[in-house]
């Protein structure tokens, strides 16, 4: 074998255990997936193998999984907003902080060695009826009776945005971290005020991190379903919900199935709109 | 176009003092090096006189007013980086204009102004290009027009040819020394390149562990310098510890290997009478020789130890009884091999002495 086709065949070789992972691990359950949706779950509770489009006329037509689409996609923007708006000046200080910066960014990475679950049920205990807030104003005498304040979309999202912020702030601190501080002494000297500096310079070069940060803020938390379930109220259902109550409530994988197909299709045309405008090489800047 | 003065400057970092005690006067158009090896102070005081950092003690004069409490953005100054510090994301023509926006330039008027700026930095045509499409010496050049087209008071110059390949720095260094005889800008140039201090300056100011160690014009500077570090950091010198039995006609200086010399007074200005000196003779002033000199100069026997060829010069390091010196010598034919037995020539008035 020549050279050429041995450094040709290199990269392959290298690659093979990963991406035989990813066939049997990710793809061929994903086709498991697109076959169980077309096939239908009968009244007696088994499922007739064939070619059925009962699942997917009811996923598109029926307004009730319309409007939990909308809904997930509108909570998954406002917290994507929220993370924005909290994320950046967090990132902007870590990154121009001297020092203990490698500080900072594990405290920020403290929370991921915490489960999800644990970190969404916590809330329980801060904002519940016999939580830490309502007994802290109720021995303050600020209130007789506990508030009422978990179970509704407001904290759905506080739950989203505590489980996403350090998602966040690690991308755009990563494109913050990238710009040169001498671009906005250059920017100074040249007249521009600080908050003009920022705007002017600082701010257009970081958009790539905080445009990564928000996909994956938006994706993750469009996809989530354990939020909803433990700070949500009845009426707080995502789409992820759904695809849970389908198929571990009522066994019913097909129509499961092509609601989490849905879902896939909606997300996945997100990151490929992202891809086409900025390019994934950003996006995985931000996960290193 | 302004003078700036520094006040007994004195510039801390928590218990690390940057800058002690340091005064300087630069007058109106004048072309100043801050000449220093890395954590001399230097850029301290370049960053201190563009308003990136305060000073902890004295203030700062700029056209004769104090600056100190005005802020970077309102005092006028072009700033150029080593690392250029273009703005990637905004055109060469949008890099140019940026200063020009925070300006009362009408703003018809901002494409003329750039142009010119471009016009002077011999890079007319690459306004629509981005900096990252354009090669260090180029982004450079940008750097400059950004600078300079908002006709700052003083241009400050942060090592801005150290980024760039040899040949490159030396032609950038005789094109950025047109262009600021041409405007005339007060400049300050941070440097530790010894050779653009003497080829651009028209006084140096040598620094050593946040102290001013001599101000002066090159020659001045290179000739007599004021202490051993400024001789041994401008070129390499070779000092030897004598001692000075007399000061009348020239200082008398008794050194080794050399034995006794007079050299001129004005090249031992800081010499007052007899005593302990320090003989500084420049590594380019000794001359390596197979003959004996003629009477009246100094020559002593040497054997060449090592030989550092480099082209047009070469290093030799020379052993006399049991000092090694270096000298440093255009090359005339071939140069002397390793071991050879030479004679070293050297003129007394080329020799320079500071107190011991």
């Amino acid at each position: 074998m020549s050279v050429e086709a041995r450094e040709a065949r290199q990269p392959w070789i290298l690659l093979s255990p990963a991406l035989t992972a990813v066939a049997l691990l990710l793809f061929v359950p994903l086709l498991f997936i697109v076959v169980y949706s077309f096939w239908l779950r009968t009244a007696t509770g088994a499922d007739e193998v064939g070619f059925f489009l009962d699942n997917w006329q009811e996923a598109l037509t029926d307004a009730f999984y319309r409007d939990i689409l909308l809904n997930t996609l509108k909570i998954a923007a406002i917290t994507t907003l929220a993370c924005a708006v909290m994320g950046y000046p967090a990132a902007y200080f870590i990154a121009r902080s001297k020092g203990n910066k490698a500080i900072l960014l594990l405290l920020l990475m403290l929370p991921f060695w915490i489960s999800y679950i644990i970190r969404t049920m916590s809330w329980i205990n801060i904002l519940g009826v016999s939580g830490a807030f309502n007994t802290a104003m109720m021995a303050l005498g600020i209130i007789d009776e506990p508030i009422q304040m978990l179970y509704n979309e407001v904290t759905v999202i506080l739950g989203l945005v505590h489980f996403l912020l350090p998602f966040m702030v690690l991308n755009v601190f990563v494109s913050l971290d990238g710009i040169d501080t001498n671009l906005e002494d250059a920017a100074n000297s040249l007249g521009a005020t600080r908050w003009q500096a920022f705007t002017n310079v600082t701010l257009p070069l970081s958009l790539p991190g905080l445009a990564a940060g928000g996909l994956l803020c938006f994706v993750l938390g469009a996809g989530t379903y354990i939020t909803p379930l433990v700070l949500g109220g009845p009426t707080d259902a995502m789409f992820a919900n759904l695809v849970f109550e389908a198929i571990i409530t009522q066994l019913n994988w097909p129509l499961g199935s092509a609601l989490s197909l849905m879902l896939l299709v909606v997300l996945g045309a997100l990151v490929l709109i992202y891809n086409r405008y900025l390019g994934m090489a950003q996006l995985m800047k931000g996960l290193g | 176009m302004s003078s700036v003065t520094l006040n007994n400057i004195v510039k801390r970092f928590g218990n690390f003092t940057a800058v002690h005690q340091s005064s300087l006067e630069i007058p109106e158009g004048a072309f100043i090096t801050l000449l220093g090896p890395s954590g001399c102070g230097k850029t301290t005081n370049l960053r201190m006189i563009a308003g990136l950092l305060d000073p902890s003690e004295g203030e700062i004069l700029i056209g004769g007013k104090r600056v100190n409490d005005v802020p970077i953005h309102k005092r006028n100054l072009g700033l150029v980086f080593q690392n250029y510090a273009l703005f990637p994301h905004k055109t060469v023509a949008e890099n140019v204009a940026f200063g020009l926006k925070y300006r009362d330039v009408p703003t018809e008027e901002i494409p003329k102004r750039v142009q010119d700026a471009l016009d002077l930095v011999q890079l007319p045509n690459v306004g629509d290009r981005y900096p990252k499409e354009l090669s260090g010496g180029q982004q450079q050049r940008i750097a400059l027009a950004r600078a300079i087209v908002i006709e700052p008071d003083v241009l400050l110059l942060d090592e801005p040819l150290s980024a760039l390949d040899a040949n490159l720095r030396e032609d950038m260094r005789v094109e950025l020394k047109r262009i600021q005889e041409r405007i005339g800008v007060t400049t300050v140039f941070v440097t530790h390149d010894q050779s653009e201090a003497l080829a651009m300056s028209d006084q140096i100011v040598v620094m050593s562990e946040g102290r001013v160690e001599q101000v002066g014009a090159p020659e001045e500077v290179y000739n007599t310098p004021a202490s051993e570090f400024v001789a041994n950091f401008l070129g390499a010198s070779n000092i030897l510890e004598s001692r000075c039995t007399g000061t009348g006609d020239g200082v008398a200086i008794d050194a080794p290997i050399f034995g006794q010399m007079t050299i001129p007074a004005e090249k031992a200005p800081r010499i007052t009478g007899e005593g302990p000196a320090k003989l500084v003779v420049r590594a380019e002033k000794l001359q390596l020789s197979d003959q004996p000199a003629p009477d009246g100069s100094v020559s002593v026997p040497a054997t060449v130890e090592t030989v550092d060829y480099q082209g047009q010069a070469v290093r030799y390091f020379v052993r006399a009884g049991d000092t090694q010196l270096q000298a440093i010598n255009m090359i005339d034919g071939h140069p002397f091999a390793e071991g050879a037995e030479v004679h070293l020539h050297l003129r007394p008035q080329d020799c320079a002495a500071l107190p011991g």
